[in-house]
């Protein structure tokens, strides 16, 4: 994994994943650990995505390397007009990695084809995020003890939601049952729906939370877009079943934790925060350690 | 009798007979064959048994290596490649579409990097039958009915 770009979530092995999901397991205990003070990180943000990036800034200031690069391409040269391609052969001049966010789906596979230094995908338009991924896994880990044979429950936007495809065919390399709860409009695409299909593993859909609530481990919240639905009273019919309340976690399994991606908006009530349930700022902590292991891994800095 | 005749006009070289109909320009310029300086023969609409009208191109001096013949198996299944050396028949295989597509189909995506930057496209075919392409950049599918070429 020493120098290799991380572009696609499909670009590491089952024995990969965990691997890096054990490193981050030592970041969280001793997070503070200089193992890069003679690195330079670079942070490309073509789009803004705030989050994402103090999230790996911090994880590289944790690590003691020091980060250079720019917060959205209105200040960049991108918007000059220079080619992405002489963007990342510049900035590899200045930095021993490049993490980038790009609006273009493909972009950041493109990036790791011309640059000399390893490339971290944040985020290629509607495509990739295999950091967000890893970070779900590692939190999925360790709410529940174990990846293998849980029942994990999508709620939302099925069909756009690029974190859901990611996670999703990620989770089939363990015994996984997929919950689908989505609008008809919003539903899985068919091809994910083929993955979990040819691993030998069973899907259930459903139109509301309750349907499914007592038999989940693991309930993966996502934002319903009113844009998504070409009617959009459509959307004013099916927006209320897609918040997560208080009550709708009554009959839930003990063990039952809620993840986000963030940033929420309105999908869950924040009466949801103080329950023991509520773990998505916690899963955005584990984002931090996640992507220290893989900048300590990419990088060949790893104890 | 007769296609071996037509087939023998050309010493050494290339036919590439039975390609789809309306085909024969797209091969020509998926084979790169516009600026080829020695004798190409084409013809178009001609009577075939097997499948209704068919094309055919000649190509004097010509060889194509496997991964650059089977590109035309795309718009053209059905299309065999003849050998000819010294008059003879030296080799007569169908046309196979091959594992990867470089440089010469366009991705569907819109919003995908090959479509806005100086950037070759390159697809994985995930399904020979159907003809799926997966690009390798976007990791969408491009399917039968959307190949537009670039
Ligand atoms: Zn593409």
């Amino acid at each position: 994994m020493k120098g290799k770009s991380l572009i696609s979530i499909n670009d590491y092995s089952k024995a990969e994943m965990l691997r890096i999901l054990d490193i981050a397991e030592g970041f969280e205990k001793n997070p503070r650990q200089p193992i890069l003070s003679d690195k330079i990180v670079s942070t490309l943000f073509f789009e803004p995505s705030t989050r994402t990036r103090l999230s790996f800034e911090s994880a590289a200031n944790h690590l003691g390397a020091r980060v250079i690069g720019f917060t959205d391409a209105a200040t960049s040269s991108a918007k000059k007009g220079e080619s992405l391609k002489d963007t990342i052969l510049t900035v590899a001049c200045y930095s021993d990695i490049i993490v980038m966010r790009h609006p273009l789906a493909g972009s950041a596979r493109w990036a790791s084809e011309v640059s000399p230094v390893p490339i971290i995908n944040a985020g290629d338009g509607a495509n990739q995020h295999p950091t967000q991924c890893l970070l779900d896994m590692y939190s999925i880990r360790k709410t529940q003890g174990k990846l293998d044979k849980l029942n994990i429950a999508f709620v939302g936007d099925l069909k756009y939601g690029r974190t859901v495809h990611s996670l999703t065919i990620a989770m089939c390399n363990f015994d996984t049952t997929f919950h689908l709860i989505s609008p008809d409009e919003l539903k899985l695409p068919s091809y994910v729906k083929q993955h979990i299909k040819d691993n030998n593993l069973q899907y259930h859909q459903y139109r509301t939370i309750e349907e499914a609530i007592d038999q989940v481990d693991v309930l993966y919240m996502t934002r319903v877009q009113r844009e998504r639905f070409a009617d959009p009273m459509e959307y004013e019919n099916v927006k209320n079943s897609y918040i997560l309340t208080k009550e709708n976690l009554k009959n839930c399994k003990d063990n039952l934790k809620v993840l986000h991606p963030l940033p929420r908006v309105n999908e869950i009530s924040e009466n949801v925060d103080d329950m023991s349930q509520a773990y998505y700022f916690q899963q955005a902590q584990n984002g931090v350690y996640v992507r220290q292991a893989l900048l300590s891994t990419i990088l060949g800095v790893t104890k | 009798m007769k296609t071996e005749l037509s087939v023998s006009a050309i010493k050494n070289g290339t036919v590439i007979d039975h390609i789809a109909a309306g085909q024969v320009q797209r091969v020509l310029a998926i084979l790169n064959l516009s600026k080829y300086e020695e004798q190409i023969y084409f013809g178009a609409n001609l009577e075939s048994k097997k499948y209704g009208k068919k094309g055919i191109i000649k190509v004097s001096n010509k060889f194509f290596a496997p991964e650059d013949i089977n590109k035309i198996a795309l718009v053209s299944p059905t299309a065999t490649q003849i050998e000819i050396r010294d008059y003879n028949v030296t080799k007569k295989e169908q046309v196979e579409i091959p594992n990867e597509i470089d440089g010469f189909v366009k991705c569907i995506n819109p919003n995908c990097i090959t479509n806005h930057e100086q950037v070759p496209t390159h697809f994985d075919v995930v399904d020979k039958k159907e003809i799926v392409l997966k690009c390798r950049y976007c990791e969408k599918n491009t399917g039968k009915g959307n190949i537009e070429f670039i």
